[in-house]
């Protein structure tokens, strides 16, 4: 039998529901490439190898019941650390819940369970989600499979990572400014953000609730597209859940596989043109446009004027967000207690816990977002922050009437080196420059692999209206059928 | 402690005028908590009804309880207010162990229900039952927070403790906040008007059967804010916010002395602190508790994880349609009903016994023999105890039973009384008692009779007596056979008696 760790999850499907290969099999592949690669890669923060053999057992089990199997059956999947599963650690990348287990399933993870997927572990993450290097983890970083003195992107750089790496065919990122779509477009991978509202928060640690949408990463459009709907839908322990279906995006990405894209109009971003790229991601990403246009995709260029405050206004209404999400982590009921000697009061143990257990970038969000609420200054920063938001939307909304999705690249720059961006937070600020005006806006986004620059990935960044995600992977579907997967260097 | 000695209260009242307002809090009795599943039930065991979002646990999401919104807009409406077409739940942040999550989901600058009134009624100085009109601000709905038990310090308070435990079966319970706007120009009746506002709050919450509303168990919780300023000004002095105010006479009471503190303070040019007090029901003195004046920032901001809430007008049209009558009202028909003057009226509200009485009548006896009970003996037994009246161990149905058996002759006055103390130990219902104790009023004219013979036949001396005409001698027989009978009816024993010997009664 060929390598299981090199296929796809349609084809893992595929052979598990015709019995050529058992999801043990599939499972113990996957844990063998985890054991081989992962010292050196160091996606995952924790293998449950006895929870994932337990699952592939009882995706055995069904098919041999001849009980009917989802599409996803028996297929390995790596979980972001910021998604609790029961009785399984969960650290957000932190040390302030280092060795917690959560004592409820997230609905992601609930619903990865009834599709019958075999969670192999939690991948490692910028700390809470922030950062867009892995740098940010406390627990060390992942390297990028395409060369491991580089970043895999974040927060999400594990579960991106752990693909490229051939350690599991599906993972499940967050993305609250870019952090699913970042790390796919430097791992050569897909990585998709869903509307707000169309994947539950439910179980996902918070970081800024108004922005982080848990989502499906992958090596093809289509998994990504599977992924997503076994994820997707309307959740009642989510108040922000949106109360409709999912769009059909697997679909949407069959049909875009075609390669056909007649009709179909791609708003170029005047903002995002120009400045801010790096040469090599530009020149991948104009190649990729023409790849497009040569499928019959008609370029538009649309202006969105406020997409320039995008990045400051993130950077004030996530860290308010998480000044206050944050809050609960003071070592009174769960996670890390720091001082407790029976001599120190309450507001000391609660301080020396969070100062031993928060990392420097979470502090300086908690201490920015703490300043931006304060009284005096709310209506300066987190109340004019709000408007910006309003007018980026209204800028979205204007776009989508002369144009289906836009398109844009992902990220400015290629994997950078550890170490290039952490002693200037803005210039890793910058990483997310193209991804967080849809965060600020609630639509989707994907990013697909476009080409390569300097020997490294380049992602192309399709965003399409709210709940109207089948458009993104039908244009990303069709931009794969041209581009095809890139293959990173062997390990 | 202070040692300045304070001025009179009338004193104080003729020379400042006093500014007062009200914050209260009441729990919601839904079935479930505010933002999750777990059951709202007084009592348990600690920690037991709790889940990951009442925990505050990472990642736990809230969803707001349609029946804490409904009860919440229901008392805005009941208090005359405008029901926000738009209104958003925000978050107020502070660090405190009894929070889970270290910020309340509150509501800020966006509340469900705004700007109404509430007429209270109080006795005025002629006697006559007069209006006061008090300005509703808000009517906001948050979540409760856990409590803190604090071990090992002399006072039970977190200075000095060893150690803190917490309990958060209370943390996540649906609770409404009321707010009036400030109440100026109630001079010396500050006190009462601030006692029959909340009394008339309860009314009206109980009224709608969203909460049990009771001050002791903390299902209604009071902040009295004063304020003085000298009479004839036109500015308001600075207040203060009196906490641990636990029943309706500690409303009235921490009122009082708050003005004479304040009056003291003033007096000596001293400057009024803006702080929290709190009360302390033993010596009805206030004493300082935080200061304002370095006010916590609680940072608010729109809760992110609950969308807003923009209740349907026509279902908020149905509510309003469906309230029941105002207490106020109700009180005022039940006094027609009942026959009774202002005075005795005044008297039942006192006992706190018009729901006591309603029920006792609905259950199927006179007005005035459900009166009698509850106003005298149970009152009685319930001051002796130092409890509600609500509380003195007898239901209104059992007091109409008693009140039925006297009626129909099976008890007398002081055999019901014995009936009532075995009711209200717990011993049955009236008849059972009155079975088990064998009290019941010898009817049984065979049985009378009897023992009417046998008492003549015992007194051979006083009968003669009767005979000859000597009827008053007839109470000594009369006497004997209520021993014998314990307790019969007296009259038809009299008439017996005198029956028997020949002598017309
Ligand atoms: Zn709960």
């Amino acid at each position: 039998m060929a390598d299981v760790t090199r296929m796809t999850a349609t084809e893992i499907a595929a052979l598990i529901a015709t019995g050529e290969a058992s999801a043990v099999e599939v499972t113990r592949a996957h844990l063998d490439r985890i054991a081989a690669v992962d010292d050196r890669v160091h996606a995952f923060l924790h293998v449950d190898t006895d929870g994932a053999l337990e699952a592939a057992r009882a995706v055995d089990a069904k098919r041999a019941a001849g009980e009917e199997l989802g599409p996803l059956a028996g297929v390995p999947v790596a979980v972001k650390d910021v998604l609790t599963a029961k009785g399984v650690p969960t650290t957000v990348g932190s040390k302030i819940l280092e060795g917690w287990r959560p004592p409820y399933d997230s609905t992601i993870v609930r619903r990865l369970r009834a599709a019958g997927t075999v969670m192999l572990g939690k991948t490692n993450m910028d700390e809470f989600a922030m950062g867009s290097s892995t740098e940010y983890s406390a627990y060390g970083p992942t390297g990028n499979p395409w060369d491991l003195g580089r970043i895999p992107g974040g927060s999400g750089g594990g579960s991106s990572a752990a693909l490229a790496a051939y350690e599991a065919p599906l993972a499940i990122g967050s993305d609250t400014g870019g952090s699913i779509r970042q790390p796919g477009a430097v791992t050569g991978t897909v990585g998709a953000k869903p509307t707000y509202g169309g994947t539950s928060r439910y179980g996902l640690v918070a970081f800024s609730s108004s922005l982080d949408t848990p989502g499906p990463c992958a090596r093809t459009v289509l998994d990504a597209a599977l992924l997503h709907e076994a994820i997707g839908g309307h959740d009642p322990r989510d108040s922000t859940s949106i109360p409709a279906p999912v769009p059909d995006v697997v679909a949407a990405a069959r049909a875009g596989a075609s390669g056909d894209l007649t009709g179909v109009k791609l708003g170029l971003v005047t903002e995002f043109s120009g400045e801010g790229a790096e040469p090599g991601v530009t020149a991948a990403f104009r190649d990729a446009v023409d790849a497009l246009t040569k499928l019959g995709a008609e370029v538009v260029e649309v202006s969105c004027p406020h997409f320039q405050y995008a990045l400051p206004a993130y950077y004030l209404i996530a860290p308010s967000e998480c000044s206050s999400n944050l809050a609960r982590f003071d070592g009174v009921r769960f996670g890390l207690r720091v001082g407790d000697d029976g001599n120190r009061g309450l507001e000391e143990v609660m301080s020396l816990t969070r100062d031993a257990g928060f990392g420097p970038e979470v502090k300086r969000r908690i201490m920015l977002g703490t300043y931006a609420l304060s009284s005096g200054y709310y209506d300066a920063y987190y109340g004019q922050a709000q408007k910006v938001r309003t007018l980026i939307t209204r800028d979205f909304t204007a776009a989508f009437e002369q144009a289906d999705v836009l398109i844009s690249p992902t990220t400015p720059f290629v994997a950078f080196p550890f170490g290039s961006r952490t002693a200037d937070p803005y210039q890793m600020y910058l990483a997310d420059l193209f991804t967080i005006p849809t965060n600020l806006y609630g639509g989707p986004g994907i990013s697909v692999p476009c080409g390569l620059s300097e020997g490294l990935p380049v992602g192309l960044q399709i965003m399409a209206p709210t709940m109207a995600d089948d458009r993104m992977y039908r244009v990303g579907a069709a931009l794969e059928s041209v581009i095809g997967t890139l293959t990173p260097p062997e390990l | 402690m202070s040692t300045t000695v304070l001025p009179s209260y009338d004193d104080v009242v003729e020379r400042y005028a006093p500014v007062i307002g009200l914050e209260t809090h009441v729990e919601l009795g839904t079935k479930t908590k505010m933002f999750c599943g777990c059951p709202t039930d007084f009592g348990g065991e600690p920690n037991t009804r709790v889940c990951p979002v009442c925990l505050g646990l990472p990642g736990s999401l809230p969803v707001a309880n349609k029946a804490a919104i409904e009860a919440t807009i229901r008392i805005g409406l009941a208090l005359n207010c405008s029901i926000a077409p738009w209104s958003r739940f925000a978050r107020k942040n502070y660090f405190y162990p009894d929070m889970p999550k270290n910020y309340q989901i509150s509501q800020y600058d966006e509340p469900l229900c705004v700007d109404g009134w509430l007429d209270v009624e109080i006795v005025g100085e002629d006697g006559q039952p007069e209006l006061f009109r008090v300005g509703i601000e808000r009517v906001h709905l948050e979540e409760d927070t856990g409590k803190t038990l604090h071990v090992g310090g002399a006072t039970g308070r977190i200075h000095g403790a060893t150690e803190s435990l917490v309990d958060y079966n209370r943390a996540g319970i649906p609770l409404v906040e009321i707010v009036t706007k400030p109440i100026p120009g109630t001079g010396a009746k500050a006190p009462i008007v601030a006692r029959a506002y909340v009394t008339e709050l309860r009314d009206v919450v109980r009224s709608l059967g969203v909460s049990d509303v009771r001050m002791e168990e903390g299902s209604l919780r009071c902040d009295v804010n004063t304020s003085l300023s000298p009479a004839g000004s036109a500015e308001w002095g600075t207040r203060t916010e009196t906490k641990n105010v636990n029943s309706l006479r500690s409303v009235e009471r921490a009122v009082r002395s708050e003005m004479l503190r304040q009056a003291a303070v003033l007096d000596t040019g001293g400057r009024i602190v803006q702080e929290t007090r709190h009360f302390h029901e033993d010596t009805g003195d206030t004493t300082s508790g935080r200061s304002k004046e370095t006010a916590t920032d609680y940072r608010y901001f729109p809760e992110p994880d609950l969308v807003p809430l923009a209740p349907d007008p026509a279902w908020v049209a149905d509510l309003k349609a469906a309230l029941p009558e105002l207490p106020r009202l109700h009180r005022r028909r039940l006094q027609q009903d009942w026959g009774l003057n202002d005075h005795d009226m005044q008297s039942v509200l006192n006992a706190g016994a018009v729901e006591l009485i309603e029920q006792t009548v609905a259950a199927g006896t006179t007005p005035a023999g459900a009166r009698k009970w509850w106003l005298g003996e149970l009152s009685r037994r319930a001051n002796e105890a130092g409890v509600e009246l609500s509380a003195v161990g007898a239901t209104p149905a059992q007091v109409a039973e008693l009140q039925k058996l006297v009626d129909a002759g099976k008890l007398n006055d002081k055999l019901a009384r014995t009936v009532l103390e075995g009711v209200v130990a717990g011993e049955g219902s009236p008849s059972e008692i009155m079975a088990a104790r064998g009290l019941e009023v010898v009817s049984d004219t065979g049985a009378l009779t009897t023992a009417v013979d046998e008492a003549i036949t015992a007194n051979p001396d006083i009968a003669a007596k009767v005979r000859d005409g000597k009827v008053a001698a007839a109470g000594a027989l009369v006497g004997a056979v209520m021993k014998s009978t314990r307790g019969a009816d007296a009259k038809t024993v009299r008439s017996l008696i005198l029956s028997r010997l020949g002598v017309e009664g």
